[in-house]
């Protein structure tokens, strides 16, 4: 039992819930996209795990070396970065805009607002 | 030669033509343009339908590289079939959008609006023709992104508030399929899905299958709004432009439902879904709770939008259950009612949009006398209603009766009669606009200025899909045809 090689998988949930938790349990919108960019973060890692050939080294081609790590889980991260990137740049514009129309980021604030309305 | 490459001209005409409405930066010319790439789109996803019932599914090789390693397009019956509705929704919205638009969203973003509508036509359509599983979340997240920022374009400020529940929401789904995905390439290394589903098979008591399953029904049932995960839906579709709930809601929750289709059926296969996972004892029973309990609920709703989103919740019930029964007519229910939801669903919020357009609200007693004002509006409100009822001659009848018939093929009265108590239901909902619009007198003084009937570039969209329902629940060969097609296709017997 390899217990200890395989930590990166017992980060990945640690990660994954904490995120998740963030997300569920705050009001803030603010701290939900944190939270949420946690939560992908988490699954970064699992694919960069997965792609790690144990003993194995970057994926180009050299004198002396035989094992090299899958390099397509690492692309497919990539493209799913660059979502996370665009998902957290369209939260935050949406915040600036619930501010400007609310004067405020907190969730239950904003419910008052409208149960008001 | 050209008819070669029509799976890539489905995707790529939308695709590059969503940037070029940006650069054109004036709302007229960017809403002709994505006219002309929406009708593209539509004359594509025909003829890759009429090829793949003539000569059976076609494999493009994107970029010319060989599955499994490339990515495929791969169109059979079921994508072929969804490929068109989501194509015709778009086709039938965009000439429709530009009055609609030109009052609800504010001109300087009438450029980016056109965009944003075509990438989200361009996920949606690339969701259901790829082969590939993670090209699948890709287009996902790019319909999902584009239509996060077109509910945020609604007037109302808790449009704003929707579209960042449902960003929160959507992205944690899509995450789960993501993770889905991962699992899934570990335990095969592949993410190919023929190539995945011949491979899963001697793995299915693998524990890393099982979570694959897990994380991929949850992710696709938030983006499906399947019952405890819908939260997000009625807000989103109630604020959103007029122009955006009908385009969404029927298509974003149509491809979802291809979505749980493609990996229940094609990539785990039925033996795994329905025998090892025995997935009928949660879909049957969220299905029947979504249509008792959103029905319900709709009944109380006073703003029309926001009772056709529970409506829509309820409608989502149906095509779970038709999937949860597993059986070439439960499935031929879902696919019909995929493509006759669409239909209904989307000409009743179009026929909507002409009110917002002309009463500036959609609360249900500003509908007040409404049926002598504007009456071509909302008769074809009254007939979308009946589709939604299920009454005989309309496309609502038809996807009903199959259903019954799949649920008691099984013997399963208990469920037959929840279908029957859900169609009692909508008639309920639908009763209560018909009695403020047409059985109370109009208001009177300042708010009894003259209203007009919608213009006829919104009114005629409406009737084509209001039209379609009727002519559709009349003559069914080729719907039902190519839905029967499909669902034998899925359940692994014949093209």
């Amino acid at each position: 039992m390899d217990a200890p090689g395989l930590y990166n998988y017992w980060i990945v949930i640690v990660l994954m819930m904490t995120g998740f938790y963030v997300v569920v349990s705050r009001g803030n919108l603010v701290k939900k996209i944190v939270g949420l960019n946690i939560f992908q973060t988490s699954v970064f890692i699992l694919y960069i795990s997965m792609g790690k050939v144990s003993g194995g080294t970057a994926p180009i081609l050299a004198e002396g070396f035989e094992t090299y790590s899958n390099p397509l889980p690492h692309v497919l991260i990539l493209t799913a970065i660059v979502v996370g990137v665009a998902t957290t740049a369209l939260g935050c514009a949406l915040v600036v805009r619930i501010k400007e129309a609310y004067g405020t980021v907190e969730e239950d604030e904003i419910q008052l607002q409208d149960e008001a309305s | 030669m050209i008819a070669a490459h029509l799976p890539a001209l489905q995707i790529v005409v939308p695709l590059v033509s969503a940037p070029l409405c940006l650069l054109l930066r004036r709302g007229g010319l960017a809403w002709a343009l994505a006219l002309i790439a929406s009708w593209a789109a539509l004359a594509c996803a025909v003829l890759l339908l009429q090829q793949v019932i003539a000569t059976g599914p076609i494999s493009y090789h994107l970029g010319g590289w060989a599955p499994p390693w490339g990515i495929e397009y791969r169109i059979d019956a079921v994508n072929g079939f969804v490929l068109v509705i989501v194509a015709a929704i778009g086709a039938a919205v965009m000439p429709y959008a530009r009055e609609s638009v030109a009052r609800e969203v504010p001109e300087e973003q009438h450029a980016t609006f056109y965009t944003a509508l075509l990438l989200c036509l361009t996920g949606l359509l690339g969701v259901t023709i790829t082969g590939d599983a993670f090209n699948l979340f890709v287009f996902l997240e790019i319909s999902s992104l584009s239509s996060y920022v077109l509910i945020a374009l609604g007037r109302d400020r808790r449009a704003l508030t929707a579209a960042f529940q449902y960003l929160v929401m959507g992205t944690i789904g899509a995450t789960f399929i993501v993770i889905g995905v991962g699992l899934l390439y570990m335990v095969t290394g592949t993410l190919n899905m023929l190539d995945l589903a011949e491979r899963l098979p001697p793995m299915a008591e693998s524990r890393t299958v099982v979570a694959a399953f897990a994380f991929l029904t949850v992710g696709a049932g938030l983006k499906l709004a399947l019952f405890p995960l819908h939260f997000w839906l009625p807000n989103a579709y109630a604020y959103a432009p007029s122009v955006v709930t009908a385009f969404l809601a029927a298509t974003a929750t149509k491809v979802s439902v291809y979505i749980l289709l493609r990996f229940f059926f094609t990539v785990f296969g039925t033996t795994y879904s329905f025998e090892l996972v025995t997935l009928e004892n949660l879909l049957i029973p969220l299905g029947v709770i979504a249509i008792l309990v959103c029905s319900t609920v709709a009944i109380f709703q006073t703003n029309v939008k926001r009772m056709l989103a529970y409506s829509s919740i309820a409608q989502v019930g149906y095509m779970v259950l038709g999937i949860g029964f597993a059986s070439t007519a439960g499935l031929t229910a879902t696919i019909v009612h995929l493509f006759n939801h669409a239909m209904t669903k989307g000409g009743l919020f179009l026929a909507l949009g002409c009110v917002v357009l002309r009463l500036g609200s959609a609360q249900l007693e500003s509908l007040e006398g409404l049926g002598r004002r504007m009456p071509l509006t909302m008769f074809a409100f009254v007939l979308g209603g009946l589709s939604l009822i299920g009454v005989p001659l309309t496309v609502g009848f038809i996807s009903k009766w199959v259903l019954v018939q799949a649920a008691l093929e099984r013997g399963n009265w208990f469920v037959a009669a929840v279908i029957l108590l859900g169609s009692l239901l909508a008639i309920v909902y639908i009763w209560r606009v018909v009695e403020v619009a047409y059985f109370r007198p109009a208001p009177e003084g300042d708010a009894a200025a003259p209203i007009a009937e919608a213009p006829l570039s919104m009114l005629i969209p409406t009737w084509v899909l209001i039209g379609a329902t009727i002519y559709f629940g009349i003559d069914t060969s080729l719907t039902l045809g190519v839905a029967e097609r499909a669902a034998q296709h899925l359940l692994g017997g014949g093209a």
